[in-house]
């Protein structure tokens, strides 16, 4: 294999990495005042994802460097010619991020309903958007010959883009819901059951029809792909088997279904890395966006060094919280009882 | 008129930035440091300043990382012409550091935050310092892609005139480089230990916590001390590095438009920028600019505008000396601030020599004022940098204005511009509030109870876990 076409499946990797962590991060961001009704509840919600969302963020920051680095003109271009979306995708990630850290440092009702807004707001735009944008990869835009964009923000809301992104999101919602059962107890957890029945249905529903889309706008085979196939029967079983008490299975299928998804639109799309809604010829493709050879070889090394070690102490982080979060028992004698004092993880 | 704004943006977004990031480098050490002491003595009050100036920590992190993220996408979106040409290059590093910095850094932070209870203590130890590892390798792979800009190295031009990067090692010996990070790293413990020394001076003079409070201002000050000395010296053989491969950024900030052998150094002046070639030097010291420059008792400094002359032959016709005003007075600033902390940082020793640190009035209001410098100081010092490489954006092979992204308009700008001025003065103000009050906060209980979680909230009801 080619350097550069490891370097697209790299790539690829912290794609599906980023979507898969950060997805069920997204989801309980979403869903934390759903299977949370009383600040203790909301707080158990966040908690399930506290020691991890910070470090899962950073697959996407790799994604994006590894992009720059190994296919700087796909970042150029890519980036630039998301710029609004962008914009809100960042301040999203800001408001969110922030929240996570400040809401439970501060004081009052309103402190605390304007950080759990900037949460929920937050955690739904950045799937929906990213989704957008990695859907317009594959369907197009209006790029020149110079590897410019030369549309605007309309031209990013194509129809197929938003089925992507709406189909991204619903299924980092399914992810959230069967994380959050897997995660808590009691209440939180029968809620969270409960919530991934109806978001189970729009997801199968929305990735069924993505499947179908995708195969009109990404030439090729009429038939389904394998990973497309891969992606329909997950979200199924990830639906079915969240009804259920098979927790664990039910989080597995979700994270399959997500990652078999945005896995589905990077094979789609190789060897491009972005098509031209304009001219067929004006294609960025792994050859025409790479760095060179030296380069990329320097990046490989850093890869193979510092890739495993990442995947090593984020699993032991992982393995460290595991476990599922309790509320602690009520605290009478405290004017805020409602506030758990530690996580029982 | 897009370019103008692109550039206000990445100036505005990246000083920011960085307001928040010498904090968290020089904090984290500290902690550490706190931590550690714990650790061997095991006595509470350790490890209750350790959880009080953990929490000081996590609520710059939080804004730190956000803006960071900022910074990273900006690249792609407002200089895509910029990144498609040094993408071989630059690149590299911005990935390693996400591979090497920010995934450490975070982790580790997600599980010293969660781990009190739940880590051995040695390996909970452990956590802090790999944070406070992973924040400084982040600031070596940047530093080393910036030092890239300032002194291109290590590659060749490819047929289309774009870079190619031919030698890694050389990014990572670029002489610019190792004095810009040693200098960088120095300025975040400056700035960790002058606000751990503001909070300890505000409660000391409460006479809350003395011995608690005492313990981490002579820890602060011992940290200050030897860590400014040194930066005086690194700072000026930047300048000397700088003088050899940036002869115009020096000699802009010295506003020296003429040759000059030996060449003395104007302490204040009037004028002396781009209309008024003839300052009117207040005070003038003879020499002091030769040895700055080129470590020489009669050293000659090239003026500006003899390096405009070499300039225009080597490059075309065309403006190669950046704004004068700021980089004379953003020098200065650095290196005035920079002295009288120094010598505040002397009067420091010496209280805690004479055992009377806690007790001094004077010392501990001047440390409460000490705390805004080192704001100034980075600040400036990234301006001097900055502005003095201009016009380019890498020196000698892209200039600025060919640099932004021909697909965005000065609208999308503007409206992000707006977003991101918006929300940084909404996370400024919710910053500041968080830091005022907890940095006015009393220290946790001694006992373990209620420790679980973040730093320092025993004692009140705000839940120990904040996530």
């Amino acid at each position: 294999m080619q350097l550069h076409t490891i370097w697209f499946v790299i790539i690829a990797i912290f794609w599906v990495g980023f979507f898969v962590l950060e997805g069920f991060d997204f989801g309980v961001g979403v869903l934390h005042t759903i299977v949370g009704r009383t600040e203790t509840e909301r707080r158990v919600a966040l908690n399930t994802i506290g020691p991890w969302w910070d470090g899962n963020e950073v697959w996407l920051i790799v994604a994006g460097a590894g992009m720059f680095a190994a296919f700087p003109t796909w970042y150029a271009t890519m980036f630039s010619a998301l710029y609004l979306a962008l914009v809100i995708v960042l301040a999203a990630l800001m408001a969110r991020g922030v929240a996570m850290e400040f809401k439970g440092k501060g004081d009052g009702e309103r402190w605390r309903r304007s950080w759990m807004w900037c949460t929920t707001l937050g955690s739904l735009l950045v799937p929906l958007l990213l989704g957008v944008g990695l859907g317009d990869l594959l369907h197009g835009l209006p790029i020149n010959s110079s590897h410019d964009f030369t549309g605007n923000f309309f031209d990013l809301l194509t129809g197929y883009g938003l089925w992507t992104g709406v189909t991204l999101l619903s299924l980092c919602l399914l992810h959230g819901s069967t994380f959050l059962k897997l995660r808590t107890t009691d209440a939180v957890r029968e809620r969270s059951r409960a919530a991934a029945r109806p978001l189970g249905w729009a997801a199968i529903a929305l990735v069924a029809g993505w499947v179908i889309w995708t195969r009109s706008v990404a030439g090729g085979p009429d038939v389904p792909q394998p990973c497309e196939v891969l992606a329909v029967i997950a979200v199924i079983f990830a639906a079915r088997l969240a009804a259920t008490d098979h927790d664990g299975w039910a989080f597995s299928a979700s994270a399959v279904a997500i990652a078999a998804m945005v896995g589905s639109i990077f094979i789609d799309l190789y060897p491009h890395v972005m098509v031209s809604s304009t001219n067929a010829a004006y294609d960025l493709t792994v050859n025409n966006a790479a760095s060179g050879s030296y380069a990329l070889k320097v990046m490989t090394v850093a890869a193979a060094i510092f890739f495993p070690l990442v995947l090593i102490y984020q699993g032991w982080s992982f393995h460290v919280f595991r476990g599922r979060v309790k509320a602690p028992p009520a605290q009478p004698d405290q004017a805020r009882s409602a506030m758990p004092a530690a996580p029982q993880v | 008129m897009t370019n103008d704004l692109a550039r206000w943006q990445f100036a505005t977004t990246s000083i920011y930035h960085f307001l928040f990031v010498p904090v968290t480098i020089g904090l984290a050490f500290l902690v550490a440091v706190l931590q550690t002491a714990w650790y061997r003595n095991d006595k509470p009050e350790y490890r209750r300043l350790t959880k009080f100036f953990g929490t000081l920590l996590l609520i710059n992190v939080a804004v730190g990382v956000v803006t960071g993220l900022v910074q990273e996408f900006e690249f792609g979106m407002n200089w895509s012409a910029y990144s498609k040409f040094v993408g071989d290059v630059f690149g590299g590093p911005l990935a390693m550091e996400g591979l090497a910095a920010f995934f450490l850094e975070s982790t580790f932070l997600g599980l010293w935050i969660f781990g009190w209870d739940r880590l051995p203590k040695r390996v909970h130890l452990a956590c802090i310092w790999l944070v406070a590892i992973g924040s400084m390798l982040s600031a070596l792979f940047i530093l080393a892609a910036n030092s890239w800009m300032q002194h291109p190295v290590g590659y060749k031009l490819d047929s289309h005139g774009v870079p190619q990067l031919n030698n890694i090692w050389a990014l990572f010996t670029n002489p610019t480089f190792l004095w810009g990070y040693v200098h960088v790293i120095l300025a975040s413990l400056v700035t960790g230990s002058l606000v751990m020394l503001a909070v300890c001076a505000w409660h000391l003079r409460k006479q809350r916590e003395v011995e608690a409070f005492g313990h981490a201002a002579r820890i602060s000050v011992l940290v200050l001390l030897p860590v400014i000395l040194l930066q005086m010296f690194v700072g000026n053989k930047l300048g000397e590095i700088e003088a050899t491969y940036q002869p115009v950024k020096i000699a802009a900030a010295e506003a020296q438009w003429e040759n000059c052998q030996p060449c003395s150094f104007s302490a204040f002046q009037i004028g002396g920028g781009k209309n008024d070639q003839t300052p009117t030097q207040v005070i003038a010291i003879p020499h002091l600019l030769s040895i700055l420059a080129t470590g020489t008792w009669n050293g000659p400094v090239e003026g500006l505008n003899q390096l405009q002359k070499e300039d225009e032959k080597k490059y075309g016709p065309g403006n190669y000396i950046p704004n004068v005003f700021i980089q004379y007075w953003s020098m200065r600033v650095m290196a005035y601030l920079g002295s009288l902390i120094a010598l505040f940082a002397l009067w420091g020793a010496w209280l805690v020599h004479k055992g009377t640190l806690e007790r001094s009035k004077w010392f501990l209001r001047a440390g409460l004022l000490a705390v805004v410098t080192p704001f100034i100081m980075n600040t400036a010092g990234w301006l001097l940098t900055e502005n003095g490489r201009q016009p380019w954006i890498v020196q000698g092979l892209m200039k600025t204005i060919n640099a932004n992204s021909p697909s965005v308009s000065s609208t999308d700008i503007w409206i992000s511009l707006i977003a991101f001025v918006l929300i940084y003065i909404a996370l400024g103000a919710a910053d500041l509030v968080l830091m005022l009050r907890y940095g006015r906060k009393e220290l946790g209980p001694d006992d373990d109870a209620g420790s679980s979680g973040a730093a320092g909230t025993g004692a009140t009801t705000i839940p120990a876990l904040t996530y």
